[in-house]
C-alpha cells in the first residue's frame, strides 16, 4: 500500500454522539404513559384495600339497602337489588378484573413465548409442528369453548381465565417467533455461535431484550382483552354468583336499569376507564419502546433563500446544465438546519460524462437528487440554482418538473431489484414509463420496449417483456431500467452508483452500454460513485466531493495524473492498483508467537 | 509443519429449494483447497460462486453434504456443537457487515468480552483484555463503555476484528470485511488486517469480490466460480497473470483508477472475450 498514507493524516472520523436515552425515561417522560399508569395503579390498589375502605362484605346482603339510592348512609353508591353495596361489590370487583388479567396475559406470554422463541430459533421441521399446533388452538371459538367448558371450570374466573390465556397465546406466539426469526439472521448471532455461545446464552443476551419489548406492549393489551372477555362471560351469566366482577354487576344493573339507573354506571365507568387505560398504556409503551414514528415536518413545499433567484438570473447558454453554488439542508428534529451540501457548482455540456465522485455522506446523491429534483418534503435550498437550458429548475412548479423529469432528464438507480416492482411485469413497467414520458399509444409503447431491452443487450427481448422482476438476473434488471431511462431520448442521464450492487464482469458490460448509448444518442451523463475504477472508465470530467462541497473538478485524465486538492490525493492513494501485491512470506509460526500481547 | 493448517476437500454443499417440494440444489461442486499456518489464501468470486458458503462451512454455520474439512489434522466436518465450542478459541470470523455484525444493545465491552468469559476469563481478567484488544486495533481506550450506534463503519470493523482476536485463534475467516467501508477507510483496515496477522501469524481465510483487495493480503489466491474453484496460485500470479478464461475475463473486468490506462485495458478485454467466444464456437462445433 502507498506510503503516503500515514495513519495522522488519515483518522476516521468519530460520529457526533447523541445523547442515549433509556427507554425507562422515554416512558415517565411521556404524559401518556404517566398519567394511564397512574390511574392503573390507584385503581389495582383500590382492590386489595377493599375490606379497608367498603363498610360491607361484597355479598352481605341487607333488606334495607334494596335498590337504595346513592348517598343513602352507609351506602354511598347505593345498593343492588339484592340489598347489597355497591361500592363493597365494585372494589372487590377490582380484584376480580385484575386476577382475570393477569392470568389471562400471564399464561398466554409463558406459552406464547417459549414457544416461540423454540419456533424461530431452531429448524423448520420444529417451527412446522408448534406452528400447527398454534394453527388448531386459533380455530376454537374462544367465547363460545369457554362457555360450552363450564361445568370443567364450575365458573370459576381464574380456571376461565387459564384456558383463555392458552386461547390468547398465538398472538403472542406470532410475535415472538417472527422477533427471533429475524435475530436469529442477524450477523451478530452468528459470531456469538463461531465465539462457542450456548444456545441458551444466545437466546438469554440476543434475543431476548429484542423480544422483550413487543411482549411488554402485548400484554397491555392483552390484559385489557382478557378482563373484556371474562367481564363479558359473567354479564352473561357464566361463572359463580358468589364472586363479583363488573359484568355482574352490570347484569343486575342492567335489570334495575329503570328503577336505579346508576346501578348500571359504575361497574360500567371502571370498567371501560380501567380497559382503555390499558390500551392508551400500549400504545404509549409501543411509541416509547419502538419509537413513535417521526412527526413530519411540514415545509411543504421547498424554503428557498430569495437572493439565490435574484442573483442568478443572467445564465450562459453554453451549458446544458450548470448548479451553481448549491445549498441543502435538512431540518434537524431540534429545528435547526443541517447542511448537506454547502455549495455545490459544476457544469454539464452536452454529450459529456460527468463524475461525481465521494465517500459517504459527502453529497454526492443529494447533489444528483436536487438535479432530478426528487429531494424529499423536509429538504430546504438554502442558496444557490440548478439551471437545464436556460431555466432555473428550482423556480419551477412541480408540474413543469414532472415534464422535464423522465423526459429531458431520466434516472437510474443503484439498486436495480428494489427499483421494480415486484407485482408487475418488466414490459407493463416500461410500456407505462414510455407512455408517460413520451405520450406514445400503447401497441406503439409496446413496439418500442420490444426494441429498447433488444438494444440494451437483453437476449430474448419478448420474454423478458414478460417476466417479473424477480425472475431476472440484477444485471439485467439494471438493463431494464437503463432502457426504460432513455426511452425518451433524455438529454441528461443521472445515474446513481448504476454498477455497485452488480459483480464486475456485469459492471464492465454495464459500462459498456452507456457508453455506446451515450455515443449513439448525444446524451451527458452525471455518473455518481464512489469508484475511481469507473470514473475513469467512463467519465470525461470528474468532480471531487467531500462533506457537502465540491473540492476539485476538471478533466479526468489531469487530475489522475496531477491532483490539485490533498483529498483527491489522498484518495487516489487509497486506491490499491496492480503493483499492490503482498510479497512478505506466510508468517513461520511457532506456538509460542500466535498470540497477541497480553 | 508438515500438515496444513486447513484442509478441505471435495467440499460440497447443498440448500434445500425454495418451495414445496423444490429441488435442492448444490451450491458447491466439490471444493478442495488447503491453509498452511500462517498464511492469508484469498478466496475469489463473484456473487453466488460460493465463496460465503465455504467460509461458513468452515465456521460450522452450514452443514455440509459431502467432503471433508480438516483442521490440525481432525476431521471437524461434522463437528459436535460442543467440539465447536472448543474450537471457537481456534477459528474466528470478521464478517462483511459491520452494521449487523455487532449486537445494537450491547457496550463495545460486552460484545468483546463475551468471547472471553466463554473461554473461561474472570470479569476482570477480560476486561484487561478488552483494553489491550481496543488498543490492538487502534481504537480509544473509553470505546468500551460506548454502544455501536456511537462508531463509524471502519470503527465497527475493527471491533469485529478485536472481537475476532480475544480468543487468539489460529484460523480467521474474513468475509469480505471491507466490502462495505469507503475507500480510505477500507485501506486502513486492510493495512490493520495485514499488521495483525504478521504480529499473531494467524492464518486468513480472506473472502472477497475484489481481485485488488485480495491481491494485497493474501499469499496465494483461489477463483471460485459457481461452486467449483478454477484456480489457485501464487497471488501475483493468479492476479497478474492467470490462466483460466474465468480469471481473465475477471481480471480484465475490474476497471483500473487511471483513464489512459484503463482504455488500453477496455480494448484488451474485449479481445480477450471475442477470443473466448471463438474457442468456445470451435469447441463446440468439434464437439
Amino acid at each position: 500500500m502507498s506510503n503516503l498514507l500515514s495513519e495522522a493524516t488519515l483518522i476516521e472520523e468519530e460520529k457526533p454522539t447523541a445523547p442515549r436515552r433509556s427507554a425507562f425515561r422515554r416512558i415517565i417522560s411521556d404524559p401518556q404513559a404517566v398519567i394511564t399508569g397512574a390511574i392503573l395503579i390507584i385503581v389495582s390498589l383500590l382492590g386489595p384495600l377493599a375490606p379497608l375502605i367498603a363498610g360491607h362484605g361484597p355479598n352481605d346482603a341487607s333488606l334495607d339497602a334494596v335498590n337504595a339510592p346513592v348517598g343513602t348512609p352507609g351506602y354511598p353508591l347505593g345498593g343492588d337489588q339484592s340489598g347489597r353495596d355497591v361500592l363493597s361489590r365494585l372494589l372487590y370487583s377490582i380484584n376480580t378484573a385484575l386476577e382475570s388479567g393477569l392470568i389471562g396475559a400471564g399464561v398466554a406470554i409463558v406459552i406464547g413465548m417459549t414457544a416461540g422463541l423454540i419456533g424461530g430459533y431452531f429448524g423448520a421441521r420444529i417451527r412446522a409442528i408448534i406452528e400447527q399446533v398454534f394453527n388448531l388452538i386459533m380455530t376454537f371459538p374462544g367465547l363460545l369453548l369457554l362457555i360450552v367448558l363450564m361445568p370443567l371450570t364450575r365458573g370459576d374466573h381464574r380456571t376461565t381465565m387459564l384456558i383463555f390465556g392458552v386461547m390468547l397465546s398465538p398472538g403472542i406466539y406470532r410475535i415472538v417467533r417472527n422477533v427471533t426469526i429475524g435475530v436469529r439472521n442477524e450477523l451478530y448471532v452468528d459470531a456469538a455461535l463461531v465465539s462457542g455461545v450456548s444456545t441458551i446464552r444466545i437466546l438469554g443476551r440476543h434475543v431476548m431484550p429484542v423480544v422483550i419489548g413487543p411482549v411488554i406492549i402485548q400484554a397491555a393489551f392483552l390484559m385489557g382483552g382478557a378482563i373484556n372477555v371474562q367481564s363479558g362471560l359473567a354479564f352473561l351469566g357464566v361463572g359463580s354468583a358468589e364472586i363479583p366482577s363488573f359484568g355482574a354487576m352490570i347484569a343486575s344493573g342492567f335489570q334495575n336499569l329503570y328503577v336505579e339507573p346508576f346501578q348500571f354506571a359504575w361497574p360500567a365507568l371502571l370498567l371501560g376507564v380501567f380497559t382503555a387505560c390499558l390500551v392508551l398504556l400500549g400504545n404509549a409503551l409501543r411509541d416509547a419502546l419502538e419509537g413513535a414514528r417521526p412527526k413530519p415536518t411540514k415545509v411543504g413545499k421547498m424554503l428557498r433563500a430569495a437572493d439565490a433567484a435574484a442573483a442568478g438570473v443572467q445564465t450562459e447558454a453554453t451549458c446544458l446544465l450548470e448548479v451553481r453554488n448549491l445549498k441543502l439542508a435538512y431540518p434537524s428534529p431540534t429545528g435547526e438546519l443541517n447542511e448537506v451540501l454547502s455549495g455545490v457548482s459544476f457544469t454539464l455540456s452536452e454529450g459529456e460524462t460527468l463524475g461525481l465522485v465521494g465517500e459517504s455522506g459527502s453529497g454526492k446523491t443529494q447533489t444528483a437528487f436536487s438535479v432530478l429534483g426528487l429531494l424529499p418534503g423536509e429538504a430546504v435550498v438554502t442558496g444557490g440554482s440548478i439551471f437545464f437550458d436556460g431555466r432555473d429548475l428550482l423556480s419551477l412548479s412541480e408540474n413543469e418538473l414532472r415534464k422535464i423529469r423522465g423526459r429531458d432528464i431520466a434516472y437510474v438507480p443503484q439498486e436495480p431489484m428494489s427499483n421494480l416492482d415486484p407485482s408487475a411485469t418488466v414490459g407493463a413497467q416500461l410500456v407505462e414509463g414510455i407512455r408517460a414520458s413520451t405520450g406514445a399509444a400503447k401497441s406503439e409503447a409496446k413496439q418500442r420496449a420490444l426494441e429498447l431491452l433488444e438494444r440494451v443487450g437483453i437476449p430474448d427481448p419478448k420474454r423478458t417483456f414478460g417476466q417479473y422482476a424477480h425472475e431476472i438476473s440484477g444485471g439485467m434488471a439494471q438493463r431494464v431500467l437503463i432502457a426504460g431511462a432513455v426511452a425518451s431520448r433524455p438529454r441528461i442521464l443521472i445515474a446513481d452508483e448504476p454498477t455497485t450492487a452488480l459483480d464486475v464482469t456485469i459492471q464492465a458490460e454495464i459500462l459498456d452500454l452507456l457508453r455506446d448509448l451515450q455515443e449513439e444518442m448525444g446524451m451527458a451523463i452525471i455518473l455518481v460513485t464512489h469508484n475511481f475504477g469507473v470514473v475513469a472508465d467512463i467519465c470525461s470530467k470528474l468532480a471531487v466531493m467531500k462533506t457537502g462541497e465540491v473540492v476539485e473538478a476538471g478533466d479526468v485524465v489531469e487530475v489522475f495524473q496531477s491532483p490539485q486538492h490533498e483529498y483527491t490525493t489522498m484518495l487516489l492513494n487509497s486506491i490499491l492498483d496492480e503493483s499492490d501485491v503482498r510479497t512478505d512470506p506466510p508468517v513461520n509460526v511457532t506456538e509460542q508467537s500466535n498470540e497477541v500481547s497480553r | 509443519m508438515t500438515n496444513p493448517l486447513l484442509e478441505i476437500e471435495d467440499l460440497r454443499v447443498t440448500f434445500p429449494g425454495k418451495g414445496f417440494r423444490a429441488k435442492p440444489h448444490e451450491v458447491l461442486h466439490g471444493a478442495s483447497l488447503t491453509i498452511d499456518q500462517g498464511e492469508v489464501l484469498g478466496l475469489v468470486g463473484e456473487s453466488g460462486s460460493g465463496k460465503t458458503t465455504i467460509g461458513r462451512a468452515v465456521l460450522g454455520l452450514v452443514k455440509p453434504s459431502g467432503g471433508t474439512i480438516r483442521f490440525r489434522g481432525e476431521d471437524i466436518t461434522h463437528a459436535s456443537s460442543a467440539r465447536r465450542r472448543q474450537l471457537a478459541r481456534e477459528i474466528q470470523v470478521v464478517f462483511q457487515d459491520p452494521y449487523s455484525s455487532l449486537n445494537p444493545a450491547l457496550t463495545i465491552g460486552d460484545i468483546l468480552s463475551e468471547p472471553l468469559i466463554i473461554q473461561g476469563y474472570t470479569k476482570n481478567d477480560a476486561r484487561q483484555r478488552v483494553k489491550t484488544l481496543l488498543d490492538h486495533v487502534g481504537l480509544p481506550k473509553d470505546a468500551a463503555e460506548r454502544i455501536p450506534k456511537e462508531f463509524s463503519g471502519g470503527q465497527r470493523q475493527r471491533v469485529a476484528i478485536a472481537r475476532a482476536l480475544a480468543p487468539s485463534p489460529k484460523l480467521i475467516v474474513c468475509d469480505e470485511p471491507v466490502s462495505a467501508l469507503d475507500l480510505s477507510t477500507q485501506a486502513l483496515v486492510l493495512k490493520l488486517l495485514v499488521d495483525i496477522q504478521r504480529e499473531t501469524g494467524a492464518a486468513y481465510l480472506f473472502i472477497s469480490h475484489d481481485l485488488g483487495v485480495v491481491r494485497h493480503i493474501s499469499h496465494r489466491v483461489t477463483v471460485i466460480s459457481k461452486g467449483d474453484l478454477v484456480e489457485t496460485g501464487p497471488a501475483a500470479q493468479v492476479t497478474s497473470e492467470p490462466e483460466h478464461p474465468y480469471t481473465q475475463r475477471l481480471l480484465l473486468a475490474a476497471p483500473v483508477a487511471d483513464p489512459l490506462m484503463q482504455e488500453k485495458r477496455r480494448a484488451e478485454r474485449k479481445r480477450l472475450i471475442e477470443a473466448q467466444r471463438q474457442q468456445d464456437e470451435q469447441a463446440g462445433a468439434v464437439a
